[in-house]
């Protein structure tokens, strides 16, 4: 056996608590402590709940978009040659490496009215920067990486053989697609959707700046939770987080149950 | 359905995998295509099946029943392909997999529902996997699967029927008893069937006509027993079986091998010409006393009489390794001990010469 | 019947499309829309940052850095990085260990509480550490008492970074030392190493490119964090400040050239660690490759 397990699981168990775990747990006990009806009240008035409907259904909007652009994406780079490949590939990991106020800015930038790309849109009556277009513009932004480096592995493991055998029994190139190639890619895309969403119901940075923070209208949770400590209502930011929390909690069960599922899925698939 | 290919080259980059090969397959025939990994058996295959196309060339093709199909994809070719590592569909059951070349036909050319099933469960019964319909393949053995693979391609009721390594993945016992199979199968089915194979004893036993192949090109052509007794080039004689080699030179129309003369060889080579004699371990006597020309003192080193034969390792004169292969009755009678000097002759030898590329 | 068929051989067929190919149109417009897409998300954004920096030529662009301000904002984000990147370094090597060489009860529950912090959103992270420590407080009296001050100053800032940064190493060893098994640790122990030699001569060296590379991404998100500092820090300019910070502020007072010349500090550094991530990647893959290769 290996030397220095209780040493560093020591270390690992102590650094955790004192980083992560205390204080989380010091969240709950200051929402719990504010009794049920005033947390009630306070995650459910009206304005908090047009924050929460801006929230999710822009980050459901934002995961969906990326799910489809995602999906041709690694697509695109795990099966076509095209020149400028390689930057393309790295470049789809900048909204992890960029800072979230720096996409914000340029976000803004480009997609206010009289930016490169709003200027085009405005003609057309759509009004990208300073709306829930404009936040949805910017979760896409945010998730974007996830969704093509979670399908980009499971396409590479594709093995070219499956193609093959579906072509030599007769499949149209549309149905070996359907039926032989997107079922195992199933799973990784409903992670990669999960996690794109979940990152973009927490993401403040990008979002502020564009979204224009008009109360009822454009105004995220993340920013809400904000507004409430300047005004020093801790138990109205409070309320507001711990409902955050769980739902990100259970995403985070879910895109574990996902993974678990297409992995028993996939058990001894390589047995005998 | 016959099959006939002329004239195919491939090149993947760099590397010539096929050579100007043109090769005839006729009506039922099971043929194996033979060689060393890289000898571009697998390419030739594919080629035949429409997953590889042939370098351009003003007279390739590749003709069923003297009709081209050069023009056709894959899907097009009416061929069964059952891949070296199976290819199941992992997300569909043994029925699905089976039923769905089937199921992807246009509407009007697809069967009704009941025909797919009667048909799928036909094909199964024949590969004896009944009771395994609504397995899944992770939940099947490797022989299993690979039966599945060869339902599948069945089920389209191909008019070729084309294995890519079929029992390479396997281990010994299973190909053993999938070999066996496949022949009585393939008697029953009279579908003409290629497959292509490293392993020359498999070849032999499954196969009604043999093609070996060796860097890209077809050394050696005919029914196993032909190319077992007859081997045309050094290479297939190689391949073919166990070796003793023998470095020597033509003398007086034989080979002189040290103090060993081999006589009748089979070939006109000029006098003094460097040349390789090869002797099957089986055609090499060993005796106490020396019998005529065509033989040379050698020691025993190392004797393994477990196995079908007695085997018995000699170190020549000139410090080469050989060995023989005795009947165990034979070597009972000899009696031969370890560190013993001993004559070999060989009862039979084939000679190459010239160089030679492996 | 060779000769009656060359003729028709001879004669230019289309070319056979592979079975695992789709038609060329396909093909591309797959391909432009995937282009589309990037550039209209990545690259045109990215392109802004730089033009709008240098909008009023390079001179107003480099006067932006001079100023006391952004050279303490620059100072103060070097040092939160020059912390939060050390500690959870030694926090991913030791997590690592324990997680990934052993076998023990209740080991997958610590890896899903080690991406914790992934599932949190920034602003939660930095309100946890208002809660606890800030003036309302669990711990806000007592702190006051003894005067000293985390919230709204630099130990607030590198709370919050630590935990925003702290799975980043951790993640990228644990599932490749798992991948890697004990057989080596154990055959060098045989050998007669001891525990410390073994894991530096032996364990370090074979992580050592997922190693960098998750100090990469846990640099990068070090420095460029907003959300969570921006609730902890106060925005006391010249003194809590960091480089997004100082971009936000920067922006809000309608001083765009200076904002997106900050910015655009930031996105070199997201651009560099982009890099240095192909970089490591290659060399990673390389290594994996010449190990299957037979010597």
């Amino acid at each position: 056996m290996l030397p220095g397990f209780g040493l560093t699981l020591g270390y690992t168990v102590l650094y955790l608590s004192l980083i992560v775990l205390l204080p989380l747990a010091a969240l709950l006990a200051r929402s719990a402590a504010i009794g049920w009806s005033e947390f009630w009240a306070a995650a459910t008035s009206p304005r908090v709940l047009a924050s929460y409907r801006l929230t999710f259904g822009a980050s459901l909007a934002a995961a969906a978009v990326n799910s489809v652009f995602g999906f041709i994406t690694a697509w695109v780079l795990v099966r076509y040659q095209f020149p400028g490949k390689r930057a393309v590939d790295a470049l789809v990991d900048l909204p992890f490496a960029l800072p979230t106020a720096v996409s914000g800015i340029a976000l803004t930038t480009v997609y206010s009215q009289s930016g490169w790309i709003g200027r085009w849109l405005e003609p057309l009556g759509v009004k990208a920067a300073f709306s829930p277009l404009g936040v949805t513009l910017a979760l896409t932004f945010i998730g974007l990486p996830f969704v093509v480096r979670t399908l980009q592995p499971a396409l590479a493991d594709l093995d070219a053989e499956l193609e093959e055998a579906a072509a030599s029994l007769g499949a149209s190139r549309w149905k070996t697609f359907t039926r032989v190639l997107l079922p195992p890619l199933w799973p990784p895309l409903l992670t990669g959707f999960s996690l794109a969403f979940a990152r973009a119901i927490g993401e403040y940075g990008s979002v502020v700046f564009i979204s224009g923070n008009l109360p009822m209208r454009t105004e995220i949770t993340s920013l809400l939770i904000i507004s409430k400590l300047e005004q020093y209502d801790y138990a109205g930011a409070a309320a507001i987080a711990v409902v955050m929390l769980v739902v990100s909690f259970l995403l985070l069960l879910l895109i574990n149950l996902t993974q678990w599922w297409s992995i028993r899925r996939c058990q001894g698939g390589f047995a005998g | 359905m016959s099959i006939q290919v002329t004239h195919v080259s491939k090149s993947f980059g760099g590397f010539q995998a096929l050579r100007d090969v043109s090769l005839e397959v006729g009506e039922g025939e099971l043929l194996a295509l033979l060689g060393p990994s890289g000898s571009g058996k697998t390419t030739l295959l594919r080629i035949i099946a429409g997953l590889e196309q042939p370098d351009p060339a003003p007279d390739v093709d590749v003709r069923f029943n003297g009709q081209s199909v050069a023009h056709r994809a894959v899907g097009g070719r009416n061929v069964g392909f059952v891949f070296q590592h199976y290819a199941l569909f992992r997300h569909m059951t043994v029925f699905e997999n089976v039923a769905f070349g089937l199921r992807v036909r246009r509407r009007r050319e697809r069967p009704s529902r009941q025909e797919i099933a009667d048909r799928v469960r036909r094909l199964l019964a024949l590969v004896q996997l009944e009771a395994f319909e609504r397995r899944y393949p992770s939940q099947l053995s490797g022989g299993q699967r690979q039966r599945v693979a060869l339902a599948r391609a069945l089920a389209t009721e191909p008019r070729i029927l084309l294995l890519d390594e079929p029992f390479g993945a396997l281990d010994a016992k299973v190909r053993q008893e999938l070999r066996r199979w496949l022949r009585r199968l393939h008697d029953e089915l009279h579908v003409t069937s290629l497959f292509v194979t490293h392993d020359q004893e498999e070849a032999l036993e499954v196969a009604d006509r043999i093609i070996v192949m060796n860097a890209g090109r077809i050394e050696q052509d005919g029914a196993p027993e032909d190319l077992f007794n007859n081997p045309r080039t050094e290479f297939v004689m190689r391949f073919l079986g166990a070796i003793n080699l023998f470095h020597g030179r033509v003398e007086n129309g034989g080979v002189r091998v040290g103090p060993m003369l081999l006589p009748q060889v089979d070939c006109a080579l000029p006098e003094g010409q460097a040349a390789r004699a090869f002797v099957r371990p089986y055609d090499l006597a060993v005796d106490r006393r020396k019998n005529g020309a065509a033989a040379m003192p050698a020691k025993v080193t190392r004797v393994q009489v477990t196995g079908p034969v007695v085997r018995v390792e000699l170190e020549a004169a000139a410090g080469d390794v050989i060995w023989a292969d005795l009947p165990h009755a034979q070597y009972r009678d000899l009696r031969l001990n370890v560190g013993e000097q001993v004559y070999v002759s060989p009862r039979n030898a084939r000679v190459f010469a010239g160089d030679y590329r492996p | 019947m060779t000769e009656m068929v060359v003729p028709k051989a001879a004669r230019p067929r289309p070319r056979v499309r592979g079975a695992a190919e789709e038609p060329a149109w396909v093909r591309w417009s797959l391909i432009a829309a995937c282009i589309l897409f990037m550039a209209a998300f990545l690259v045109i954004p990215l392109a802004a940052v730089f033009t709008e920096a240098l909008r009023k030529g390079v001179q107003a662009y480099l006067a932006s850095f001079t100023e006391p301000d952004a050279l303490s904002a620059l100072r103060l984000t070097l040092l939160v990085a020059a912390i939060a990147v050390p500690l959870n370094l030694v926090f991913g090597l030791a997590a690592s260990w324990a997680l990934a060489k052993f076998e023990f009860r209740g080991r997958s529950i610590l890896i899903t509480l080690i991406d914790l912090p992934f599932a949190v959103s920034p602003v939660i992270a930095g309100l946890i550490y208002v809660l606890l420590f800030g003036m309302q407080g669990w711990l806000g009296p007592w702190l006051a008492e003894h005067d000293i001050r985390i919230i709204f100053a630099v130990p607030g800032i590198v709370l919050a970074t630590l935990f925003v940064t702290f799975p980043f190493v951790a993640r990228e060893l644990i599932p490749l030392m798992q991948e890697q098994g004990t057989e080596d640790e154990v055959a060098a122990l045989t050998l007669g190493a001891s525990g410390w030699q073994t894991f530096r001569r032996v364990t370090l060296p074979n992580v050592r490119w997922a190693l960098l590379y998750g100090v990469i991404l846990c640099n990068a998100r070090a420095m460029g964090e907003f959300g969570a500092v921006s609730v902890v820090s106060g925005h006391i300019r010249g003194h809590t400040n960091t480089l997004p910070l100082h971009v936000e502020i920067l922006y809000n007072e309608y001083n765009f050239v200076a904002a997106f010349a900050t910015a655009s500090l930031l996105t070199l550094l997201a651009l560099v660690t982009l890099v240095l991530k192909a970089i490591v990647e290659r060399r990673a893959r390389a290594v994996a490759c010449g190990e299957e290769r037979p010597r």
